[in-house]
């Protein structure tokens, strides 16, 4: 049984990997399980220098999710290439770091650290909802994708990815333009932006207002626009948006995802992305499939 | 370090009609757990109510690793936990926060709690009085039909004044009066806080007036209680030069010094 990955040219041992900003920077869950079973570990969203992040209240539960407005806080790439990435290369997973900024320059400078660093790819976010200025900013229109994407692959040797905003009227183009730019991957979807009002208060609980919307509640939205990307591009899609499990995991599969990351549901228990590992071989089995990528975009449209 | 038990409810007793004291056997979090932690508790294994609820330990008895937590019914997930039945299991993930209340540099201990605030102060005034402070515990609450544990508290205490906002039972007026009065007498070597904001604030405010040292223990809305979401952010007061903007109540709370927030 093979359940080894190639995505964008990072070689993973499975397809499982941790999303953005729900899993730190890997420490917290060594505590739990060895980080060593995971393919792919993506990091936190990492900036030039540090950034404080919003106000609180940054988070809020809502109907099998929740809305969060962190504002990526980060320590900054110094801090992380001191002290966190020693950590992590001691467990045998590919490290993804999530690249943030807040103009084009801060992206290019930051991706010229990150070539130095000894890490398996970027992954860079056009698509947080919750700072004012870059990351979704360029990530709603085709020409400020393909800008920002272009000029960080200029800079950029190892694999890129870059991770998609779902608050645009058409995704599949969004994509176009990743690939277009000479990325090497597209990963989606980041949050949905969403609002939750205290009706007593008559104010939104979130301190930014609106968040970001995660979890089982945005898994349809997310498997519909990972199938629609997957058919738009070439290049391979790292799917996301509410996974808790093996079967979640294989429905954005088999919608064209090459690999996938755990989000919100690492929150809820520590344990989901290594289960969710045992959850795609237990459907291996059941299913007799020999090897994982054989199942990729194989769902047939009625 | 925290970890994942499915523990086993022992006991569940309701102390108010929406307040409910668990006793559940989880001796690996009991042994590693210090006064002011808290746990995580998933009150279903569905996906609605999604999150985690941060509730206070209220008591560890560590010769049988039992830990004990007192909860208020306020919504749909805490509903569900209270429905739990004795001799089935919970999921939680425990102890958290590395922030949490230390004593051992005082004698004169003032414990002050309000509401169902005074729950995590429980462990803390046993410790210290076992530890052989003089624990003085000043707990408010709103009225006569709110009060809780003061027999509990009162076997923990050297002295517990309890008081009532409208009178109604105990001394009428606000704990932290009483506080105050012993500050001014010199009584008080380091006080320790758990309540509503308001009261935080003006015992925040007291201490630092004062000079005496004073830890507060705090909440924020909290999505992954692990230290990865950065969700449950406090505001770092202007004081540590170095310090980031911002803390998270799960890691380097849920117990902060006084000086060292801005609430």
């Amino acid at each position: 049984m093979n359940t080894e990955v190639n995505l964008a040219g990072i070689k993973m041992k499975n397809p499982v990997t941790v999303a953005s900003g729900t899993f730190g920077y890997g420490r917290e869950f060594s505590n739990f399980f060895d980080l060593s079973k995971l393919g792919g570990i993506i990091t936190k969203g990492t900036a030039l220098k540090p950034w404080s992040g919003n106000k609180p209240s940054r988070v809020y539960e809502t109907a099998s999710g929740m809305l969060n407005s962190i504002g990526l806080q980060n320590p900054g790439i110094e801090y992380f290439a001191q002290n966190d990435l020693p950590f992590l290369r001691k467990f045998d997973t590919a490290i993804i770091v999530n690249a943030i900024g807040k103009s084009i320059e801060e992206y290019v400078e930051l991706c010229k650290v990150l070539n130095t660093l000894d890490i398996d790819g970027v992954e860079l976010n056009l698509s947080c909802p919750n700072v004012k200025a870059g990351c979704m900013a360029f990530g709603n229109t085709y020409e400020g994708v393909k800008q920002v994407t272009s000029e960080v692959r200029k800079v950029l040797d190892k694999p890129l990815i870059v991770k998609l905003t779902p608050n645009v009227t058409d995704i599949a183009s969004i994509a176009k333009a990743v690939e277009d730019a000479g990325a090497d991957g597209v990963s989606l979807i980041n949050t949905l932006l969403g609002m939750k009002i205290d009706i007593d208060k008559r104010r939104p609980v979130l301190a930014n207002n609106t968040g970001g919307l995660s979890g089982p509640a945005i898994r349809p939205v997310a498997v519909r626009m990972v199938y629609q990307v997957a058919q738009a591009v070439n290049i391979p899609v790292l799917g996301m948006g509410g996974i808790v499990n093996g079967d979640d995991a294989i429905e954005f599969m088999l919608a064209g995802a090459n690999a996938i990351s755990i989000g919100a549901g690492n929150f809820i228990n520590p344990y989901t992305s290594v289960d969710t590992v045992a959850g795609i071989e237990n459907y291996m089995k059941k299913h007799q499939i020999e090897d994982i990528n054989d199942i990729v975009g194989t769902v047939e449209m009625n | 370090m925290s970890e994942l038990v499915f523990a086993e409810l022992v006991k569940k007793e309701q102390l108010k009609p929406d307040i409910f004291k668990f006793s559940v056997k989880a001796p690996s979090i009991v042994k590693e757990a210090k006064p002011g932690n808290f746990i995580e508790i998933r009150v279903t294994d569905q996906l609605d109510p999604f999150l985690r609820r941060p509730i206070s330990i209220y008591n560890l008895d560590r010769e049988n690793g039992i830990l004990e937590f007192i909860f208020q019914v306020k919504g749909k997930g805490t509903e569900l936990l209270a429905k739990r039945e004795e001799g089935k299991t919970i999921d939680i993930v425990g102890p958290i926060g590395y922030g949490t209340f230390k004593y051992d540099d005082y004698e004169n201990i003032a414990i002050i709690g309000g509401g169902i605030g005074v729950f995590p102060l429980y462990e803390l005034a046993k410790c210290a009085k076992a530890d052989y402070k003089n624990v003085t515990t000043y707990l408010g609450f709103r009225s006569k039909d709110f009060v809780v544990l003061e027999e509990e508290f009162a076997k923990v205490s050297d002295e517990l004044i309890l008081t009532t906002d409208d009178g109604s039972y105990a001394e009428k007026g606000f704990a932290i009066n009483y506080l105050e009065k012993d500050i001014e007498e010199g009584k008080v070597d380091a006080i320790y806080a758990c309540g509503p904001l308001p009261m935080l604030k003006a015992v925040q405010k007291l201490a630092l007036e004062k000079e005496i040292p004073c830890q507060i223990s705090l909440e924020e809305k909290m999505a992954c209680g692990l230290g990865v979401c950065l969700g449950c952010a406090v505001k770092t007061a202007k004081s540590p030069k170095d310090a980031p903007e911002y803390w998270h109540v799960c890691k380097a709370g849920p117990v902060f010094n006084a000086k060292d927030v801005e609430i």
